[in-house]
């Protein structure tokens, strides 16, 4: 066996293609295999259409090493079939599913390989499943699993669902009450944003990359403004870092405090769920404050960002956050207090730990089985590398275990606004970006407030965008909630659906 | 004449105040303003006048869910005295009758939801009966401390003038079938913690989901026997709670109704503070309330 020595790089790093080795898949396979067995995760995998005539497909992992700081990156080349690596790594499976649909490419021996988002194949001619190219394959229509016997019924929920949510379709396995099993078909709202991104970037580009998930504005422009970064060679200045991180934080802490309050409202505990709801607003507002919008849209921009923040402001934003803290804290502390509640919460959806390291789950749902998973912590960029040290994790898997996680980072990230807010330095606000290198591999790693937000970029010879993969940390925790639900009651589903909080259009993509 | 037509004024016309009252009390406890008072009238009045969806798969017994659901709260509310406005109709074991009067609504409206053939509404409608069973047994126990206490077996009676006496005589008894009655209000209205009225969560609802296929007058229908049944039933444990009367009718359905309305304002005070059960606790909890229900009747034979 080939010993591993990957090209490594460091977040926010680009590499030159051809320092990236081409292995034989078999190599591939054993060193992937080898890296996982190491504590290692596939942080995403893609094909890219190899260069000039050939039919065949380039294959490209990059598993980040956390301990090390950094992510290595494996190439190899595949033809028509390879055989699958998920029945050795199931963390694969989610991403030889979207190659075999996205390239037409089958994974023998994959055990549940099923479309992802019900699109036809980028290549013409070529289908995994074989169905017909010259009509739009149509949302959900695969064959589910089924379970069969005396007192077994299938329910189908979705894709319109009767809460104001995205679209999603849930296949539940019930024998009574008890859920055997969960399939979740996703793919309503895929839009083609990688496939837009081809020969990019374009004009347009930045305004959809801060709508991939309209909850991760900041995440996801962010991330892309990292890899084109990395890939000009641009040094963003100080100040601009800092505003960024103050932004990613705001996103975070309007989100976990909606979602606290959404598990409120989940089991009809009225008081934190009314709290919260407006909470959230007045975060979502100091967003605003800073760049005129809720979500942040217009904030991060390559190079830097698009709004200044003087020290007058900051002021007053770190005053108006004193007082929205106390609240939050107080509209916390009566939902974790109240014993109907922690009742409703212990227990309900537990994935164990060991399920979660094999399906690579990021972000709350593994930082609550006791997976430590951070890129802030891991693979800091900008402020977060002196600033940030509080990594959380919680023990029991649990529903509860998710809310816990949710609100102790709600106090992490207040204390990490403070201290932006108190040192935030002199300077630009904004550098120019330059052209992007020719043949360049970069990787960007955002700790969204789901999760890790991954953005790769792999450039051709003439500067312009070759393949662009995204992967929102919904792409992996899907497959975390459908584990959870298993031997679960089924009028549990939307309590455990509501502390995963996972983002259908940042799967779609 | 008089009576029966005081008796209906009260039960049509003060009963959707109830979900005003709760609902107002709730949004106090979240700092809102909320619906008005009279937001169930406007409510109900609106769905009279909305045309109807039926789906082609229903029969007739999709249609009568809602009716059964409209007339028996209001069969049962007439052998319910509401303070000193004795039962109109009244007879020797009128207590089985007007729990199985119930039982027929609920047979329908599981029917009704059944007819669709949605998975979700045939789930709610297994909850719902299973709840309804452990429910059940409590009320019998709770009527037998009564009856025995009264010396009757009529409503009217054992909610009647004998209730002074008897809190003097069994008080003890008297605060379980209280606590029971008022759990069985909560779990046959479908309140928290049992059920939660409000949610959009067609997975976790129990009598919600029943009824969500029904629209336009079936729907109002469906909102004003449930605000019916909650005042029919409610006016038992409001009975329990104020037995005294003056003998001044207008004073003494004064003092009903105030009871009435801080009943509901208990309620709302309830699903403010409390987060719903898991469904899996629901029937302990009834067995709990059963168990209650029959040490009341122990402590009353002892």
């Amino acid at each position: 066996m080939k010993t591993l020595n990957p090209q490594l790089l460091k977040n926010g790093e680009a590499i030159a293609l051809e320092l990236v080795d081409t292995l034989d898949f078999d190599d591939f396979r054993d060193c992937l295999l080898e890296e996982v067995r190491k504590q290692g995760r596939v942080a995403a995998c893609f094909g890219v259409s190899a260069a000039g005539e050939s039919s065949e497909l380039e294959l490209f992992a990059l598993v980040a090493r956390d301990r090390n700081a950094c992510v290595a990156v494996y190439r190899t080349r595949v033809g028509e079939r390879f055989p699958s690596l998920t029945p050795s790594c199931p963390q694969m499976h989610l991403f030889e599913r979207e190659i075999a649909e996205q390239y037409g490419v089958v994974p023998e021996g994959h055990p549940w390989l099923k479309p992802l988002r019900f699109h036809n194949a980028w290549r013409p001619g070529v289908d995994a499943w074989g169905r017909p190219a010259d009509q739009h394959p149509r949302s959900g229509e695969m064959e589910f699993y089924q379970v069969e016997g005396e007192g077994v019924h299938e329910v189908a929920v979705g894709p319109v669902h009767a809460g104001i949510i995205e679209p999603g379709h849930f296949r539940f396995q019930c024998y009574g009450e008890k859920v055997m099993h969960l399939e979740i078909s996703l793919g309503y709202q895929h839009r083609g944003i990688e496939r837009m991104l081809l020969n990019g970037p374009h004009p347009a580009t930045m305004a959809q990359m801060e709508t991939i998930a309209g909850d991760t504005t900041i995440g996801h422009g962010l991330a892309y403004c990292q890899v084109l970064e990395a890939l000009s060679g641009c040094e963003v200045p100080a100040k601009a870092q800092s505003i960024r991180a103050l932004a990613l934080e705001l996103e975070r802490l309007a989100n976990h405090v909606g979602d606290i309050g959404a598990l409120a409202g989940d089991v009809g505990f009225l008081p934190t769920f009314s709290y919260c709801g407006r909470l959230r607003g007045d975060y979502l507002n100091l967003t605003a404050a800073l760049c005129g919008s809720r979500f942040g849209r217009g904030l991060v921009r390559p190079g830097g960002v698009g709004f200044d923040l003087d020290p007058v402001l900051a002021g007053e934003m770190l005053a108006r956050l004193k007082g929205i803290e106390g609240n939050t804290i107080g509209a916390m502390e009566i939902f974790f207090d109240a014993p109907s509640v922690l009742s409703r919460f212990e227990g309900r959806g537990r994935l164990s730990r060991s399920v979660a390291e094999d399906l690579g789950l990021v972000g709350v749902a593994a930082k609550a089985c006791a997976v430590p998973r951070d890129s802030r912590f891991f693979h800091p960029t900008g402020v977060y590398r002196h600033l940030f040290d509080d990594l959380i994790t919680e023990e029991t898997g649990d529903a509860m275990a998710r809310a816990k996680v949710r609100s102790r980072e709600i106090t992490v990230s207040i204390e990490l606004l403070r201290r932006i807010g108190t040192s935030l330095p002199e300077g630009p606000i904004r550098a120019p970006v330059g052209p992007l290198k020719a043949d360049a591999l970069a990787i960007a790693l955002v700790e969204g407030w789901r999760g890790e937000v991954v953005h790769v970029a792999l450039t051709g010879g003439d500067g312009r965008l070759r393949r662009y993969k995204i992967v929102d940390p919904s792409f992996h925790n899907w497959s975390g909630l459908a584990m959870a639900m298993r031997d679960e009651q089924i009028s549990d589903f939307p309590l455990c659906n509501k502390s995963f909080n996972l983002s259908y259009c940042g799967f779609d993509l | 004449m008089l009576q029966l037509f005081l008796h209906l004024l009260l039960l049509l016309g003060l009963s959707p105040l109830l979900p005003g009252v709760i609902g107002k009390t709730k949004a106090l406890f979240a700092g809102r303003t909320g619906p008005p008072f009279l937001q169930s009238y406007y409510d109900i009045w609106k769905l009279f006048g909305k045309g109807l969806v039926i789906s082609r798969t229903t029969t007739w017994v999709f249609r009568a869910g809602p009716v059964l659901g409209l007339v028996v709260p209001v069969l049962a509310a007439l052998m319910v005295p509401f303070g000193s406005i004795g039962a109109p109709l009244s007879f020797t074991g009128d207590l089985i009758f007007f729990v199985y009067l119930f039982g027929l609504a609920r047979f329908f409206t599981a029917s009704a939801a059944m007819d669709t053939g949605s998975s979700f509404e045939g789930m709610g409608a297994a909850r719902e009966v299973t709840f309804a069973c452990l429910a059940e047994p409590t009320v019998f126990f709770s009527f037998i401390v009564l009856a025995r206490l009264s010396g009757s077996l009529s409503l009217d009676a054992m909610f009647g003038q004998a209730l002074n006496t008897a809190w003097q005589s069994a008080g003890p008894s008297l605060i379980l079938v209280v606590a029971c009655l008022f759990v069985v209000v909560l779990v046959e209205n479908c309140r928290i913690p049992f059920d939660d009225p409000n949610t959009h969560l067609e997975l976790t609802m129990i009598h919600e989901v029943m009824v969500l296929d029904h629209s336009g007058p079936d729907l109002g229908m469906i909102l004003y026997g449930a605000a019916m049944k909650l005042f029919v039933l409610g006016a038992l444990v409001v009975r329990l709670v104020f037995p005294g009367s003056t003998g001044n009718v207008l004073f003494d359905t004064l003092l009903f109704s105030g009871g009435m309305l801080l009943l509901a304002v208990v309620i709302g005070v309830v699903e403010s503070t409390m987060a719903r059960l898991r469904l899996l606790r629901v029937p302990q909890l009834l067995v709990g309330t059963l168990l209650l229900s029959f040490f009341s009747l122990i402590l009353l034979l002892r």
